[in-house]
């Protein structure tokens, strides 16, 4: 059947899966995800304390007989297990988590970064201008990027969140929960980390077939380096003249894709301007070699199915090694 | 004949053998289901109830399957035994199925078998409207199922939000259609289930039993039916926008165009979250029935779990929210709904607690079914512990659309509902089949499915925190999920094998074995009454009820139905009847003649399907011929089987007690069929109305000031032609009652022609002002709200027509007029509808 057709490629390319930083709640490196942490540590011990005493309660009632406990004691049972008591408890809960809800995502005091979830990919821009607010697309200009976000250490970085498709949300575990990514919309999310570090993101609302692969990294520097970075991103492409270049053009490939400095200014897809200076390509998927780059042109949805990136195997192999070559030189 | 012996003064000698037999003959007889081909025009409730359970376990299991190709996919990193693509069919069929096909119709089908012997009815009043509601929702089902085998499913998750799935360059094909108009198509046979069981508790109780001595399921099956009421027309108004922009490109969910993604999020959850305790309630109902048979003692604290069970269905409608934390709202929103999620905990706590106590003050027996409550309460206790987590907005931030929730929401849902309801299948089995199914073999089935269950979902809190997003065909290997991954699978298989075990346990062959004693678990309630193999008419008299567990509590009670000393021991004349009664304390109304087998609800329900599923084609000459082929048949189907006058004013019931064979208005049971309806009707409609006020509510400008609107004349005209129709109805009423048969007719056909000549001029407004429902959502808004109420005109239009028929055909009388004065109640709801349509549409932009 066509539906369970294998694909004798696809674990061999799979293997070389990056997932170099965390992706887990329980790693938590940053300020919100520190905090819901300790949150969830106190409600597990507590629900697991309350889960025991039902049991018990439950495993006693069938053991006793009839006479050894009056209906009085049952209704007092009745009154204090299901009502006082769960009363009592959700107050608390209720009092402690709800008051820490405003400390969680204050303003910003560092970078503001715009994010766009696109099918299947994210757009990334430094140093935007601008308030969320209900604009259809994010503040447009900053400095261009994809699928990796920089970030300075102990600053509150603010990231808006908006989509020009369909609903997509935003999460990196170690550092806070998620955020909605929503077409028309723009909404915004803290980000505090705590220790430098790669962490790893996901697309966590369903947004169609490539969803499951849809990742992205966030980088945790000094504050220095964070700025080093941002103007080393803004310059234009390291290697403006190649063969590989002209064949780039030649296939199509500017239709999509922009690589500032050279002719290529496609706002469809990723800009690649500094290609080869992000850790991984195709949202998270494999690390940036030359030879992935040359297999993922051939056959991108062999790496991400559903992706909307069409596939250039026709070309003859020695024009995607020269395609391939050239984009992993853009430093 | 023993006809003349029962009408004589004395009744019948219920002491003499001779003439119990007599009436247990006629009894039987009357209430036979055909047999042959013409066994599926069947509706009794027995029949019905046994088929839309059938049908809604072969879902289940369906589902099931589904659920573990999923299982062999994820149980290792970075598999390909499913493609991406087909994954997402299954995850989304999964889900939608366990919902719509499985969890909501069992309860449904559930209570159609039991409710009436738990009332002591011999049927629900409106036997032919659950044949209809099961054919719709065979139709439907197999319809949204079988779409997987052409690899055609759904493919967005079962909350289907847009623009991924309105928009057809991210969906193509027919999926979101068929999940649109294939839900909706059963949405509708919920409904009409919910209106048939909340009349059938209202209406048809046994005299005596007060609201107070209704056994605990009746109340729960009125509290869900109500919800149903409420939480469904929500998702439909949701559903009608839906398919405008999916098929025609009317902005609703569009932000380029006016339109908002997350309205859709609003009604879906509004429906959604109830949808939740739809599915927890009658499961909890059926454990409030096995516990006290168990414990052997009276339920403890019987008002304390009816108001915690009502409190839980009101808290229940402000809940939605905390499916949307993520969405961005204001953190002041977060709070208040993170307070109200917690807040259900406290009434679901009480449910627990006063099982915990039953069980305390009594003496509990082990057996089975037991086993499965035990089991149900310890997995559901730890949904609701993680569901006090997640009901927290900063801790859900993490866990949202994570399989920390896919965990959660299994042990509420199997917890909560799956496994109670496997206790009710081997508690109530005896009644279905006569003999008791196997211990050992539902002993071995609950400890698979418990540790399998555990298994499979306690890792998945793990996974989910680890960072794995749920709806995710694969997950790469350095996620360190794998291992937790595989333990998982296994879990689900060692599950899935146990739940083979109970089906084995219920299909296998057993006519060799003695049937089950009379009331084999020594229960209290009515339904114990039932004999082994049970008679198909329920009751052998309708018993006077004094207690709440007449089988302990009642002297001698067993004997005197069994010995028809109760009232209706016979069916004399040969007509399927049953008792209708008070609303509060249960006195005897009328004598009620049910209708019997007719194969005009399947062809009905054949009809509305083709309905739907031509529309998913866009086959419309296909659409719009079935529709009247389905307005044909249901109009045949109400002429010929309702509103029927019977033969004598009144009769015998036993006892000496004479009751009317015939009542209208808020006596009758159609009545408050049509008040119950119509209340569901305005529900949807006032979800259209909250679209208006949610986009008026985002925008600075709505109406946009650049605008064109319907204009205040048209729509005023409009107004003042449905007041007509309005008033028309109801005078055609009165006057039809004090014996002006004249005069009424010529209302009822004035009344006709207004309400059609109203609608067309409502519609006349948008249309002649050029106003085009793809440039914006607010033209299109004012088209789906005019629309809408020119629909409530036609429909009102064509039932004032009807009744004129009727009026004509003699078939309605001044002293036999049920039509009219369900019709006149129509209008009340069809003129409040107008009324609010014009006021929003016309007159509340002239306010700003």
């Amino acid at each position: 059947m066509k539906k369970f057709r294998t694909s004798r490629t696809f674990p061999a390319i799979f293997a070389l899966s990056a997932c170099e930083g965390p992706q887990s709640a329980f790693d938590a490196a940053g300020a919100e995800a520190a905090r819901v942490l300790t949150l969830f540590w106190v409600m597990l011990i507590g629900a697991v304390a309350i889960w025991a005493v039902v049991v018990a309660i439950g495993y006693y009632a069938t053991k006793t007989r009839p006479g050894q406990h009056s209906e009085k004691a049952g209704l007092r049972l009745i009154i204090w297990g299901g009502c006082v008591f769960p009363t009592v408890v959700l107050a608390m809960l209720l009092f402690w988590g709800l008051r820490m809800m405003p400390d969680l995502r204050p303003p910003g005091d560092g970078p503001t970064i715009a994010v766009s979830g696109e099918r299947f990919w994210w757009r990334v821009a430094y140093g935007v201008e601008g308030e969320p607010g209900v604009v259809r697309n994010l503040p447009i200009g900053g400095v261009p990027s994809a699928n990796e976000i920089w970030i300075p250490l102990g600053k509150r970085t603010e990231i808006l969140l908006g989509s020009p498709d369909v609903i997509h949300s935003f999460w990196v575990p170690p550092l806070a929960g998620k955020m909605d990514a929503i077409p028309g919309r723009v909404n915004r999310l803290i980000l505090e980390p705590t220790e430098v570090g790669v962490f790893n993101g996901a697309c966590a609302e369903f947004c169609g077939t490539a969803h499951a692969q849809m990742g992205f990294r966030v980088v945790v520097v000094p504050e220095t380096e964070f700025t080093e970075y941002v103007r080393a991103q803004a310059q234009p492409a390291a290697v403006p003249e190649s063969e590989g270049l002209d064949l780039f053009i030649r296939n199509g490939c500017a239709a999509c894709h922009a690589i500032r400095g050279t002719p290529p200014d496609g706002v469809v897809g990723p800009d690649l301007t500094h290609l080869a200076s992000r850790r991984t390509i195709g949202a998270g998927i494999v690390p940036t070699t030359v030879e992935n780059i040359a297999d993922f042109v051939a056959s991108p949805d062999h790496f991400k199915p559903g992706i909307e990136m069409p596939a250039f195997g026709m070309l003859p192999k020695d024009e995607i090694a020269q395609i391939a070559a050239w984009l992993g030189s853009l430093e | 004949m023993t006809e003349r012996e029962n009408t004589a003064a004395d009744g019948p000698d219920q002491e003499d053998e001779e003439v119990r037999r007599g009436q247990e003959e006629r009894l039987r007889k009357v209430w036979a289901a055909p047999k042959g081909w013409r066994y599926w025009s069947a509706v009794n409730n027995t029949e019905v109830g046994i088929w839309y359970t059938a049908a809604a376990f072969g879902f289940m299991l369906f589902a099931g399957v589904l659920a573990l190709t999923m299982r062999v996919q994820l149980a290792v990193p970075e598999n390909d035994f499913l493609t991406a693509t087909f994954y997402n069919q299954v995850y989304t069929l999964h889900g939608t199925v366990m919902m719509f096909l499985f969890a909501v119709p069992i309860f449904e089908a559930v209570a159609i078998i039991l409710l009436p012997e738990m009332l002591g009815a011999r049927d629900l009043p409106f036997p032919r409207l659950s044949a209809f509601g099961f054919w719709c929702f065979m139709i439907g089902g197999v319809f949204v199922a079988g779409s997987i085998f052409f690899d055609a499913a759904p493919n967005a998750g079962w909350f289907m939000y847009p623009p991924l799935t309105t928009d057809e360059r991210y969906t193509p094909g027919y999926g979101p259609d068929i999940w649109l108009l294939g839900l909706s198509f059963i949405e509708i046979a919920s409904l009409a289930a919910a209106v048939e069981l909340i009349v059938g508790t209202l209406k048809c109780r046994p005299p005596g039993m007060r609201l107070n001595l209704m056994p605990l399921y009746a109340w729960y099956v009125l509290v869900v039916a109500g919800m149903i009421l409420f939480a469904f027309p929500p998702l439909i108004a949701g559903d009608i926008l839906f398919e405008l922009e999916r098929m025609f490109d009317w902005p609703f969910f569009d932000p380029s165009r006016g339109g908002d993604p997350v309205l859709w999020q609003h009604l879906f959850w509004i429906f959604g979250h109830p949808e939740v305790y739809i599915v927890f309630l009658p499961a909890i109902a059926l454990v409030a029935m096995i516990v006290p048979t168990f414990a052997q003692r009276p339920i403890l604290g019987y008002s304390w779990i009816v108001l915690a069970a009502v409190g839980t269905g009101f808290i229940s409608f402000g809940l939605w929210v905390h499916h949307m934390y993520t969405t961005g709202l204001p953190a002041i929103s977060l709070g208040f709904f993170s307070a109200a999620s917690e807040a259900v905990a406290i009434p679901t706590g009480v449910q627990i607690f006063v099982f915990l106590a039953t069980l305390l003050t009594g003496r509990v027996i082990f057996s089975v079914p037991m086993l499965f409550v035990a089991g149900a309460l310890a997995t559901f206790v730890i949904g609701g512990l993680t569901g006090v987590m997640v009901a927290l907005a900063p801790f859900d931030w993490q866990a949202h659309d994570t399989y920390f929730v896919v965990a959660h929401l299994h042990y509420v849902l199997i917890g909560g509902m799956l496994f109670p309801l496997m206790a009710g299948v081997y508690y109530y089995w005896p009644i279905i089949g006569a003999r008791k199914l196997s211990d050992r073999l539902g002993r071995i089935a609950f400890w698979l499915m418990f540790v399998g269950f555990n298994v499979a979902f306690l890792p998945m809190h793990w996974a989910g925190l680890m960072g794995m997003p749920r709806r995710v065909w694969t997950y790469p290997e350095a996620l360190g999920v794998g291992i937790s991954n595989l333990v998982s699978s296994v879990g689900a298989f060692v599950f899935a094998s146990g739940v083979l075990v109970i089906v084995w346990d219920v299909i296998r062959p057993r006519s060799r074995e003695p049937y089950a004693k009379r009331n084999p678990w020594t229960a209290g309630t009515l339904e114990w009454l039932a004999r082994m193999p049970s008679e198909s008419w329920g009751v052998r008299s309708v018993p006077i009820i004094s207690s709440r567990y007449p089988l302990w509590e009642q002297p001698n009670f067993v004997d005197d139905v069994d010995k028809g000393r109760f009232y209706l021991p016979d069916a004399e004349e040969m007509k399927r009847e049953t008792l209708v009664t008070t609303v509060l304390d249960g006195k005897p109304l009328h004598c009620l003649r049910v209708p019997g087998p007719s194969f005009m609800p399947m062809i009905a329900a054949i009809m509305t399907g083709a309905v739907f599923i031509f529309a998913t084609f866009h086959w419309w000459t296909l659409t719009i011929t079935a529709m009247v082929l389905s307005i044909a048949s249901i109009i045949i189907w109400l002429w010929r089987g309702t509103a029927q006058i019977p033969e004598k004013a009144e009769k015998d019931v036993g006892l000496g007690l004479k009751l009317p064979l015939y009542k209208s208005g808020p006596d009758s049971i159609g009545w408050w069929a049509m008040f119950i309806t119509m209340t569901g009707d305005a529900t949807a409609f006032v979800g259209l109305i909250f679209g208006y006020f949610y986009f008026f509510t985002i925008h600075a400008d709505f109406p946009p000031p650049t605008a064109v609107g319907p204009g205040v004349f048209w729509p005023s005209i409009a107004l003042l032609l449905f007041a007509s129709a309005w008033t028309a109805a109801l005078f055609a009423r009165i006057l039809n009652r004090a014996g002006r048969v004249g005069p009424a007719r010529g209302l009822m056909a004035a009344g006709s022609v207004a309400s059609l000549a109203a609608s067309a001029t409502l519609l006349w407004g948008p249309f002649t002002n050029g106003l085009d429902p793809s440039a914006h959502v607010y033209p299109a808004t004012v088209w789906v709200l005019a629309i809408w109420t020119a629909v409530h005109g036609g429909v009102g239009g064509l039932m004032l027509g009807y009744c004129l028929a009727r009026s004509y055909a003699d078939r309605m009388t001044p002293e036999y007029d049920i039509d009219i004065s369900n019709v006149a109640l129509y209008w009340h709801f069809a003129g409040g509808t107008a009324l609010v349509t014009v006021a929003t549409l016309a007159y509340f932009p002239m306010l700003m």
